[in-house]
């Protein structure tokens, strides 16, 4: 089966100084929840940006492979992009307090969304609106409908985008951090939807998020992003059972286990922040803030395999954690 | 208090419309017709007046009362068409300048400053004197000339307005850059267009009557309330009246307009979540 994604060696640099992507690669299979890691300012975002085509003009994009099935993204005329946005292709953003029109009501925005991609009357599309509203939990999505976004409550509106998101039946969902700026509760409930819808509809969700809790949730496969890069890729259960490289061990402590951890010990954390990289910078970027660092992380660093599917960015050798341990 | 001063303008700018509006149906004369047996007549309220002429006549013996609501046309006329033509110019200018940024803002700029350094009565007097006056010849140089405000305003809102989220939503979700920024980024920026638009119809009235008064606004004999105080202020010290109605009428207005657009300003801000 053909992957619904496949990028290769994507970059995304600003102007001559700043390089946000960094050569990633990653192919999402249908029905996959593909699972982007790392902390603010890594690349997640500009990452998912620069899939959608929608990065600033300030940016530059380039890479190997850019396909959505059987389009080439790095050659699709704006046109042809703005005809899979939306359609085949949807994207939840992470404030569903700003991302509505607060001018136009749900259901206008809704439907407008499905008669900009299918030729159907307006009453057909609100009818999908609403069934979609239904779908997501919402109760009288009738009323919905004719709310203005104020007049709803964040999980209702981060509900709406998803629906609004799925409108036209999309392959492929790219959700950054779709409930970061909700509570837990509903953060629970809008996860929990994403699943279900993803099972039902065999859509592939690009899921970015900064949370493990969430990646160990809904995860088949991750991906760990590290300035620019992606420095570890593996499925979830490989990559929490045994995490290879040392950013990844890293944040991994950085999560308390209940009865695991005591609670006179300090939580784990990894000192310093995520260093603004030049596009001419070469070797580990890590190497600053890695306790395992030596000489030879300054040069080119080699991406190994742990297994099949597991490979990540360092030079240790796989079993280098057994090492650490002894 | 200020709900008030609302209701005051708005009761104001709807009267004056309404009259521009029924004038031919309510004008007891037509303000065409001289009767120079009857120049000057003052008002009905003053000594030696009459119920025939309510508003006295003018000194070739035209119905006061009927120029003055027949005038209303012609200042609303130029208010509401000259709001259109520079709103249309401005707002254009503006949103392009603001969302596209770049090259394209720096264009804009350069457009907005040049025509800030343009004396805008100085051009509107030669444009008038060499082309000639007419009324659509007013309204385009007044129109052409009152956009900057607009392009100002618009031009800061969409900048705010672009980068907000559902802008970028839209997008995602395939909208083309047309519908963008007709459908996503203007209907958030009219707030603050509406104020300026009452404030820029202030202005075109005004400035209309002040073209009129030195006689290159709207030709006579159309009643224009601007022409009506020139071509009074002959006679203004032994007839009054010639120049305080038209006068009033016009400081009435201006006022009107001036009341609606801040409460509205206030009521439009208050009603904004965001």
């Amino acid at each position: 089966m053909s992957p619904v994604l496949e990028a290769g060696n994507l970059r995304v640099t600003f102007g001559t100084s700043v390089a946000a992507v960094r050569g990633v690669s990653l192919t999402m299979n249908r029905g996959e929840t593909h699972c982007l890691v790392g902390e603010s300012g890594c690349g997640k975002s500009v990452t998912a940006l620069a899939i959608m085509g929608l990065l600033s003009r300030t940016a530059h994009r380039s890479a190997d492979i850019l396909r959505f099935h059987d389009y080439d993204l790095t050659r699709l005329s704006e046109r042809g992009m703005a005809r899979l946005r939306g359609d085949r292709i949807a994207m939840i953003f992470q404030e569903p307090m700003t991302s509505l029109n607060p001018a136009y009501t749900v259901g206008s925005q809704m439907a407008e969304v499905f008669q900009r991609h299918r030729r159907v009357s307006r009453a057909t599309a609100l009818d999908r609106a609403a069934e979609l509203l239904q779908r997501v939990g919402i109760t009288a999505p009738g009323l919905r409908l004719k709310q203005y976004p104020h007049q709803l409550s964040g999980g209702l509106r981060q509900r709406v985008m998803i629906s609004m998101a799925l409108m036209c039946e999309p392959e492929l969902l790219i959700a950054d951090e779709p409930t970061t700026a909700l509570d837990v509760t509903v953060q629970a409930q809008i996860l929990r939807l994403l699943q279900n819808l993803q099972r039902e509809l065999g859509l592939s969700l690009l899921l970015i998020t900064h949370d493990l809790g969430i990646v160990a949730r809904m995860a088949d496969r991750v991906s760990v992003m590290y300035a620019g890069e992606i420095v570890e890729s593996a499925p979830a259960g490989a990559l929490f059972a045994a995490p290879t490289h040392p950013y990844t061990r890293g944040l991994l402590r950085c999560i308390p286990v209940p009865r695991q951890v005591r609670r006179d010990e300090p939580l784990g954390s990894i000192p310093g922040v995520v260093p603004r990289i030049a596009p001419d910078f070469v070797g580990c970027s890590f190497r600053d803030r890695c306790a395992q660092a030596m000489p030879d992380c300054a040069r080119h660093v080699p991406r190994q395999r742990a297994t099949i599917d597991h490979d990540y960015l360092c030079r240790l050798p796989t079993d280098w954690t057994r090492a650490e341990a002894a | 208090m200020k709900h008030a001063a609302t209701s005051l303008g708005a009761l104001i700018v709807f009267a004056v419309l309404l009259a521009a509006v029924v004038a031919p149906l309510v004008a007891p004369h037509d303000p065409f017709v001289q009767d120079l047996n009857q120049r000057l007549v003052p008002p009905e309220w003053m000594d030696g007046g009459s119920a025939v002429h309510p508003f006295g006549t003018d000194q070739l013996g035209r119905d006061y009362l009927s120029r003055l609501l027949y005038g209303a046309r012609i200042s609303m006329m130029i208010g509401i068409f000259t709001v259109v033509t520079s709103g249309l110019i401005g707002i254009t200018l503006g949103v392009f300048g603001g969302y596209f940024g770049g090259k394209i803002d720096e264009v804009v700029m350069f457009i907005i400053t040049c025509r800030l350094s343009i004396p805008l009565i100085l051009v509107a007097l030669t444009v008038v004197a060499l082309i000639g006056s007419s009324l659509l010849v007013v309204i385009l140089t007044l129109g052409l000339l009152l956009w900057e405000r607009f392009a100002v305003v618009s031009r800061t809102t969409t900048m705010q307005v672009r980068n907000l989220d559902y802008i970028a939503a839209a997008q995602a979700a395939g909208a083309s850059r047309r519908h963008i920024l007709l459908r996503e980024v203007l209907p958030n920026i009219l707030t603050p267009l509406v104020v300026v638009a009452t404030l820029e119809m202030a202005l075109a009235i005004l400035l209309e009557a002040a073209l009129s008064f030195l006689g290159l606004g709207v030709p006579p004999p159309l009643p224009s309330w601007g022409l009506m105080i020139a071509e009074g202020k002959d006679y203004m010290f032994f007839s009054p009246w010639v120049i305080m109605i038209p006068g009033i009428a016009l400081f009435v207005l201006v006022l009107g307009i001036n009341l609606l657009g801040d409460g509205l300003r206030d009521l439009l801000g208050a009603a904004r979540p965001t």
